[in-house]
């Protein structure tokens, strides 16, 4: 398979921070790629500046052959943005946006029409189309917002954490659709920092962190980074003393076994060679210290304990 | 091209279906003018006018029947409260009054002006004086153009009236001869008694003043209406061009901004199109303000496609104003804020209350950077039977302003970097 996406050494500043440092990377036309990170990571700005929102302060990409630098009007062509926040009319219907936003990707006539009818039903919104978009759901924005993206049948598509801030429905819906589009032949480059939907959805998962791509291959060729190891997460009630808690988790790197240790407000992560052989020193040293362990979960290797084991925390920090 | 139109469309739509700006951009002036019409007397069946007292210099040079009636007609009580004549003998002396500010314009009635016109009694045979009319001469002030729209009218109501007696009169004698009813040799004294009754003699004086006038006379009867309404909506057309500008930082931060920009358009079209649509509302706004009190009022905005023209002028310098404050401001609130204290401003400065023209010189200067002040005076001058030709300047001013307020703001975007997400 041809890339459609290849980033050399792409740097974005602002200022004196560095919010995206020399990453590289390529995609393949028709593979989802994640980029996954904790917020802040530099996903949205790798994003943006591969989106030609951003010049780039160093570096460049090509998307299907053009530089993002070079001829960003061929690059606005082949991709279709969905951004991270809503960016939609509210005063204006479903159908009334999609229209405009159709007529902003060179679109027009009877197909614009076709298109735009298409687009409503591929989003489950034909019925309520001619309401406006401030009488929506957060969920049916969010589609309306994705519908906006797909209007010109883009060959590369980003999303940026689409699903953010949205019920478990509308969620799964979305994550349905992004393996339906690519199913179709769209290649899909998607931004999240929930280490389910990159491992539900991707061909190839990029880690980033601190604006560094820090790992990048299949689901497979990262797990095998942490090796056989096994992560135990320890739930803790909400009133149990953080100090406590922090102490717990010192005795735990003393235990025979355990690899890596994070800590967050109500749980901890342990990546430990064989997770079961750990929990009875952890419950033990839990007691000890008279903290009540409300839930245990015993993870195999997966990208959450990839990104513990690259960066000493957990994803979602 | 296109995209502009597609853009500037939205930002219409857009306008239409915020209720707060509906409010402000059409239901706010209409009452306001509503309110005024009745405080004036307008609505009410008083007669108060807006303009008033406008002082004019008579230089009756002549001292025919003619002349003599124009002194009459700008002295009749029907005109008393409208313009304040004086008499000068020396023109020299009357246009330096008026280079003074002293007085609106100084009418300037030459020697053997009515001789021009009307026949000595018992002149040669030819019964009409031969050789060119003489003409009137109006010095006017430009810093009281509305002032001199009303004095030109009146004028011209006269000079209409004068002319229709001396052509009427020269056919009249003319076909008189031809039909032999009256020898060629009574032709002048025909035409002399002809012109006389025409000019006022015999007790006809009313027949050429401008209460008699079948028009009703524009002039005579000026109507305050003609005067609050465009100002009432030229000043809430400064809130829809800052309100206008006001969306282009909201699209910033509501993300629409970002979104236009990586689809395939540029920036400089982006910015045409929420320009257009400032533009645009502006114009809608003005012909829904224009039409309804045309409607409802009985108002009389003058020539239709001078009254269009104007309205394209005078949103133009508003929509360039709007965009100056939009790149001068940081936030949507700031535009609010800036727009609210400009929109009053600028109704204050641009006559939207009180005529500028009882105001001192450099009050009158300055109430020129509003676009208020020009198109008021357009719209004034329409009002009383004006014509394109007459709005010209303002137009121009408009137009001009519009330009450079745009150019300016572009600048000020670019080196804020406004068209960045």
């Amino acid at each position: 398979m041809p890339s459609i996406l290849e980033v050399h050494d792409l740097t974005k500043n602002y200022g004196d921070f560095a919010a995206v440092k020399s990453i590289s990377f390529a995609i393949q036309e028709g593979e989802i790629f994640s980029l996954l990170g904790p917020n802040g990571a530099g996903k949205t700005t790798t994003i943006s500046v591969l989106s030609t929102l951003y010049a780039p302060t160093g570096g460049d990409a090509r998307i299907a052959g053009h530089s993002v630098t070079q001829d960003p009007m061929a690059v606005r062509q082949v991709i279709g943005v969905v951004p991270q926040e809503l960016a939609l009319y509210d005063d204006l219907s479903a159908r009334e946006n999609l229209a405009f936003w159709g007529q902003m990707y060179n679109l027009g006539g009877k197909a614009l029409k076709a298109r735009v009818a298409e687009v409503l039903e591929q989003i489950g919104l034909t019925e309520k189309a001619d309401q406006r978009v401030k009488t929506y759901s957060g969920g049916m924005k969010r589609r309306v917002n994705i519908g906006v993206g797909l209007l010109h049948r883009p060959r590369l598509l980003f999303m940026d954490e689409p699903t953010v801030g949205i019920d478990p429905q509308s969620r799964r819906a979305i994550l349905d659709s992004v393996k339906a589009l690519n199913g179709q032949g769209m290649t899909v480059l998607y931004t999240t920092h929930y280490m389910e939907e990159a491992q539900e959805l991707s061909d190839r998962v990029g880690i980033i962190d601190h604006g560094e791509l820090i790992a990048l291959g299949t689901q497979a060729e990262l797990t095998r980074q942490v090796g056989e190891s096994d992560t135990l997460v320890l739930h803790f009630s909400e009133g149990e003393n953080p100090q406590a808690i922090a102490d717990l988790i010192t005795a735990m790197r003393g235990v025979e076994g355990v690899l890596k240790t994070d800590v967050t407000d109500h749980s901890a992560s342990v990546i430990a060679v064989q997770a079961e052989e750990i929990l009875a020193p952890a419950i033990t040293l839990a007691n000890e210290r008279g903290i009540r362990i409300r839930s245990v979960d015993i993870q195999e290797p997966n990208l959450e304990a990839v990104f513990l084991h690259l960066t000493g925390r957990a994803l979602r920090d | 091209m296109k995209k502009l139109l597609i853009i500037g469309r939205k930002d219409l739509t857009l306008a239409f279906r915020d209720r707060t700006a509906l409010l402000l951009m059409l239901l706010a002036p209409f009452l306001l003018t509503l309110g005024l019409g009745f405080v004036t007397g307008r609505l009410s069946g008083g007669s108060s006018s807006g303009l008033g007292s406008i002082p004019v210099i008579l230089v009756n040079q002549d001292g025919g029947q003619l002349g003599n009636a124009l002194v009459t007609v700008f002295r009749s009580p029907d005109l008393a409260s409208l313009v304040t004549p004086s008499d000068a003998a020396d023109p020299a002396a009357a246009r330096q009054q008026v280079d003074a500010d002293k007085a609106a314009a100084a009418i300037i009635i030459p020697a053997g002006f009515t001789g021009s016109i009307i026949p000595a009694a018992g002149a040669a045979a030819g019964a009409l004086p031969a050789g060119e009319v003489v003409r009137i001469e109006l010095y006017t002030n430009p810093t009281r153009p509305t002032s001199v729209g009303v004095i030109t009218s009146i004028l011209d109501e006269f000079m209409g009236q004068v002319e229709v007696g001396r052509v009427g009169g020269q056919v009249a004698v003319t076909q008189l001869v031809g039909r032999g009813l009256i020898k060629p040799q009574d032709a002048a004294a025909v035409g002399a008694a002809l012109g006389a009754r025409q000019a006022g003699a015999n007790g006809a004086a009313a027949a050429i003043t401008l209460k008699s006038t079948v028009s009703g006379s524009a002039a005579a009867s000026f109507d305050p209406l003609a005067y609050m309404a465009p100002a009432m909506a030229l000043m809430f057309l400064m809130f829809t061009a800052t309100n206008g500008g006001r969306t282009l930082l909201t699209e910033r931060n509501q993300g629409t901004l970002p979104r236009l920009l990586i689809s395939p358009t540029s920036s400089a079209q982006v910015l045409g199109g929420k320009t257009t649509g400032i533009y645009f509302t502006g114009v809608a706004q003005m012909a829904i303000l224009i039409l309804a009190s045309a409607l409802l009022f009985q108002l009389r905005w003058g020539a239709p496609f001078a009254v269009l023209i104007l309205i394209l002028a005078a949103v133009a310098g508003a929509t360039g104003w709007g965009m100056l404050i939009t790149a001068l401001a940081r936030t949507p609130g700031q535009v609010s804020t800036i727009g609210s204290a400009i929109t009053l401003t600028f109704g204050i400065l641009g006559g939207s209350f009180i005529s500028t023209e009882s105001m001192p010189v450099w009050y009158q200067a300055l109430s020129k950077i509003t676009p208020n002040a020009w198109a008021l005076d357009g719209f004034t001058t329409l009002a009383l039977g004006g014509g394109l030709t007459n709005i010209l300047v303002p137009v121009a001013a408009l137009l001009i302003m519009g330009a450079i307020l745009f150019t300016v703001a572009v600048v000020i975007m670019n080196r804020r970097g406004l068209m960045q997400p």
